[in-house]
């Protein structure tokens, strides 16, 4: 590159191999808490996610002519963790395979690759393969179920071949490992008609247990609390700011405290939405992905509260129990026009002049 | 609403002197602790005929002409322009184009002074000691015979700012000691060197405007010249409504707008000046050269510029004769072998980086600033894809999406980027600073900015044919239209006598005559 001509002649040292970096450290918390919660199955689901990511984003980058070393940017790695831990830990090897290579090549490259996808790869993946798979998708193996008769998750023999065969093939008694997630315990009770209290109650549901990460989930957001370390450490390095995340949580939880005093038995408690599915992993990871979210603060904040108000409204009235990741995708079609009408108030122009 | 607010908080000191946006680059004054040195007179100084913004001089002397310091070498031509003198005695030797401190290495009309080694000084210019009992007009006049400029850098005549308007009275003159780019330090040290020739300079600046306060502003990494204006504007008679305000160091604290907001709490309109919400910014180096010029008589013909970079193993702040040439400034500084180097003129953020040394010192020049490459983080990282972070957005000052406008920019589409508001950009480098993709971004707003400007001279320049070609088709349809109504009335006469046609035609041409002039 000719030495550019214009100032600055100074820069402040930030690389995109550092932010994306910083966001698979502020991970670790969630990705050690899955490994002890699901044992080798997160192992291996992570490395297999990691490693297709990487290979085919060689492939791509090959492919298109451009240099191997962006590889070196961490993104595709990055792309890679994201997918293993929004994935349940029943999923077998080639569904993660081809998760992996959807979020390559359909989430990224073929937009042009970093900075140019509309959608965060990540989650556009895994939206295909719930809908492609909703069965395997949404069969949840009982957290440390090391105590469990059928699938010891630290014995790494048993855990390959139900990752390489899938549990059909296993030939055991499925439902003993599996069991509904809160949310879609709660969601098919309602159904039925019965009380949110009662059917809590009934799914012996306790609030520490979900902060801590004791529910079935994907493998990367159960624990609340491994992934809100993740996030203030991302607000304290400032790789992402409060925006998205505060206002897609206070809209959440406004929404469902406002909805929950008005009909208690109808809709769940705001606390129960903050720690079931995916919210914090989105609201600090997923949403804050810097590609697919608004640039302006403002525009960060109105991304927010859409964020919110539709995950709480897919999640009371939708048909998936679970919201968060569409709501994310769907927010991230607006983004273009968020950025077009919220940008900031220019320096020197009055409020509301025309600047 | 929110002013209101504003202002209780800052008299509760709980939000005080911030403008949103800005970066904290990293500071290298190493410079800082040195005391002013004299450069020595080199044999051979160069004057451009243009050392500011504005239009440009012409030359007042010939090849052969004895010059004295101080002496008048070069008029101004037009409003916006100051004139040029002889930083020393000596010979002028030649007259012809010379690159000067550019990044394009463009050239200008050059006046060559060959030194005697006398520095015989001019004396023609009386002190005007009395200065209080003057009218503004003399002393601005004075100002803008002297040559004086902004010395801050961006060099704008300084008389045009010391006007005294009824429409816009002027309540503060701010002085401006921030020096927000890093390695430079020769503002620092003019404060903590001659304190009282900058309070005087402010003393003359709050007269000729009508001032009744002041303030020297100053950033809170210069604690010591802070202590030594209050010193020093406490033992001066007559600087009630004067204070010094130390505020915090933030990159770009020390432009206009930015620092008047910071001060005042008001924000300069867009497209307008400071003077129009009654303030003026001058900066302290500035202040000085109007007391050389008012109360010693002594035009503008040096200034102080830091010779500092991690190239130069002995730095220095120096008082530099202007049209010094760089080479030897370096030189001076044992800094013989400039090959591979960068040289920057001003400060890392917003100087521009000289194709050749053999430019002269101007007014402008702030800093000369000798890079080794691994230095200029941006000069040897290629550019990678936005990833729309927003860091730039959080850094601008003026609150532009910098990024959406680069991109506009970098795709020609500039309705787009005259909508994302280009021209409100002041080009601080901030945006750049932060980038993680290392993205030159004010490098694209340039480019922009260009771009448009050469996209309405053209527009200008098609207007004015466009009604020239109008203005002629009706003058042709006019006189065709008068000479069939002669051509009538004469059949009408019936008298179809020679000369009343030779006359005739003599009018047409008469007419028509008057009609190109027209």
């Amino acid at each position: 590159m000719p030495v550019m001509l214009s100032p600055p002649h100074a820069h402040g040292g930030d690389s995109i191999r550092m932010t994306m970096l910083t966001v698979v450290l502020a991970l670790l918390p969630a990705t050690a808490m899955s490994v002890y919660l699901f044992g080798w199955l997160a192992v291996l689901l992570i490395l297999t996610c990691m490693v297709t990511a990487l290979v085919t984003e060689a492939i791509c980058l090959k492919w298109m002519g451009r240099p191997l070393s962006t590889l070196l940017d961490n993104s595709a790695a990055l792309t890679g963790l994201f997918l293993a831990l929004t994935l349940p830990a029943a999923v077998p090897w080639w569904m993660a395979l081809l998760a992996s290579v959807f979020a390559i090549v359909l989430g990224k490259q073929i937009y042009g690759g970093l900075g140019y996808n509309i959608f965060n790869p990540a989650l556009s993946a895994r939206i295909i393969l719930l809908i492609s798979f909703p069965l395997h998708m949404t069969t949840w193996i009982v957290p440390m179920s090391a105590a469990g008769p059928v699938l010891d998750l630290y014995d790494f023999q048993l855990c390959l071949s139900f990752f390489l065969t899938g549990p059909d093939a296993l030939k055991v008694g499925f439902d003993a490992i599996s069991m509904a997630s809160p949310l879609g315990y709660v969601k098919t009770e309602a159904t039925l008609g019965v009380p949110v209290a009662e059917a809590l109650k009934a799914y012996d549901y306790s609030y520490l247990d979900a902060f801590l990460g004791f529910e079935a989930g994907s493998i990367g957001e159960t624990s609340a609390l491994a992934l809100l370390i993740g996030g203030i450490f991302l607000l304290t390095r400032h790789t992402i700011t409060w925006h998205i995340p505060l206002s897609y949580i206070a809209t959440v939880l406004l929404l469902a405290g406002i909805f929950n005093a008005i009909s208690p038995d109808q809709f769940t408690p705001p606390l129960f939405h903050l720690f079931a599915g995916g919210l914090i992993l989105c609201a600090f990871f997923m949403a804050t992905d810097p590609v697919s979210s608004p640039v302006t603060p403002m525009g960060q904040v109105i991304f927010g509260i859409g964020c919110g108000i539709l995950t709480w409204s897919i999640r009371s009235f939708g048909g998936y129990p679970e919201g968060a990741m569409f709501a994310v995708l769907l927010m991230n079609c607006a983004v273009p026009l968020i950025d077009h009408y919220f940008r900031p108030r220019v320096f020197g122009y009055g409020r509301g002049e025309k600047s | 609403m929110p002013a209101m607010l504003r202002k209780l908080a800052q008299r509760l000191g709980v939000l005080q002197h911030s403008f949103a946006g800005g970066v904290h680059p990293e500071m290298y004054k190493v410079t800082a602790a040195l005391p002013i040195e004299e450069a020595a007179i080199t044999p051979v100084h160069i004057l451009p005929m243009k050392q500011h913004i504005g239009e440009a001089c012409s030359p007042l002397v010939r090849v052969g002409d004895r010059v004295l310091r101080g002496q008048k070498i070069a008029k101004s031509e037009g409003y916006l322009s100051v004139p040029v003198h002889a930083p020393t005695s000596g010979r002028v030797v030649k007259i012809e184009e010379h690159a000067i401190p550019h990044p394009s290495g463009m050239g200008m009309p050059s006046i060559f002074i060959e030194s005697d080694g006398d520095d015989k000084r001019d004396e023609s210019l009386d002190p005007l000691s009395g200065w209080r009992e003057m009218n503004p007009a003399t002393l601005r006049e004075r100002a803008r015979m002297c040559g004086l400029a902004g010395l801050g850098g961006a060099v704008f005549p300084t008389f045009i700012k010391l006007i005294q308007d009824k429409r816009f009275p002027i309540e503060t003159v701010i002085l401006n000691g921030i020096e927000c780019e890093p390695w430079l330090t020769n503002d620092h040290r003019l404060m903590l060197e001659q304190p009282d020739e900058i309070l005087s300079g402010l003393a003359i600046i709050m007269h000729m405007v009508g001032a009744s306060s002041g303030i020297i502003a100053i950033e809170d990494n210069k604690p010591d010249a802070a202590d030594v204006m209050r010193e020093a504007l406490a033992r001066t008679p007559d600087m009630e409504g004067v204070r010094v305000v130390v505020l915090p160091t933030r990159y770009p604290q020390g432009s206009e707008k930015q620092l008047i907001y910071s001060l005042t709490g008001k924000e300069v309109p867009a497209g307008r000046l400071p003077m129009h919400i009654g303030v003026i910014c001058q900066n302290v180096g500035t202040s000085r050269a109007l007391h050389d010029a008012v109360v010693l008589g002594h035009p503008l013909t040096e200034r102080l510029v830091t010779v500092s970079g991690d190239a130069v193993t002995n730095p220095a702040n120096m008082r530099v004769r202007l049209g010094m040439p760089v080479r030897s400034l370096f030189a001076s500084r044992g800094l013989d072998d400039l090959n591979g180097l960068h040289i920057l003129h001003g400060g890392p953020m917003m100087g521009e980086r000289l194709k050749s040394v053999d430019v002269p010192v101007i007014k402008s020049t702030t800093g000369l600033l000798a890079m080794r490459t691994e230095t200029m983080m941006l000069a040897h990282t290629e550019e990678q894809p936005c990833i729309r972070c927003g860091h730039c957005s959080e850094a601008c000052p003026i609150h532009l999406v910098p990024n959406l406008l680069a991109d506009a920019c970098r795709s020609d589409q500039f309705d787009r980027a005259e909508n994302y508001q280009l021209f409100d950009c002041i080009e601080c480098g901030s945006c750049s600073y932060v980038c993680p993709a290392n993205i030159p971004l004010v490098h694209y707003f340039r480019y922009g900015k260009g771009q448009i400007a050469q996209q309405r001279r053209e527009q200008v320049f098609a207007e004015a044919s466009r009604k020239r070609s109008e203005a002629r088709d009706a003058r042709i349809a006019r006189e065709n239209a008068e000479k069939a109504a002669r051509r009538q009335r004469v059949r009408r006469e019936k008298a179809p006598v020679k000369p009343v046609e030779s006359k005739g035609d003599i009018n047409a041409g008469d007419e028509q005559n008057r009609e190109e002039k027209s």
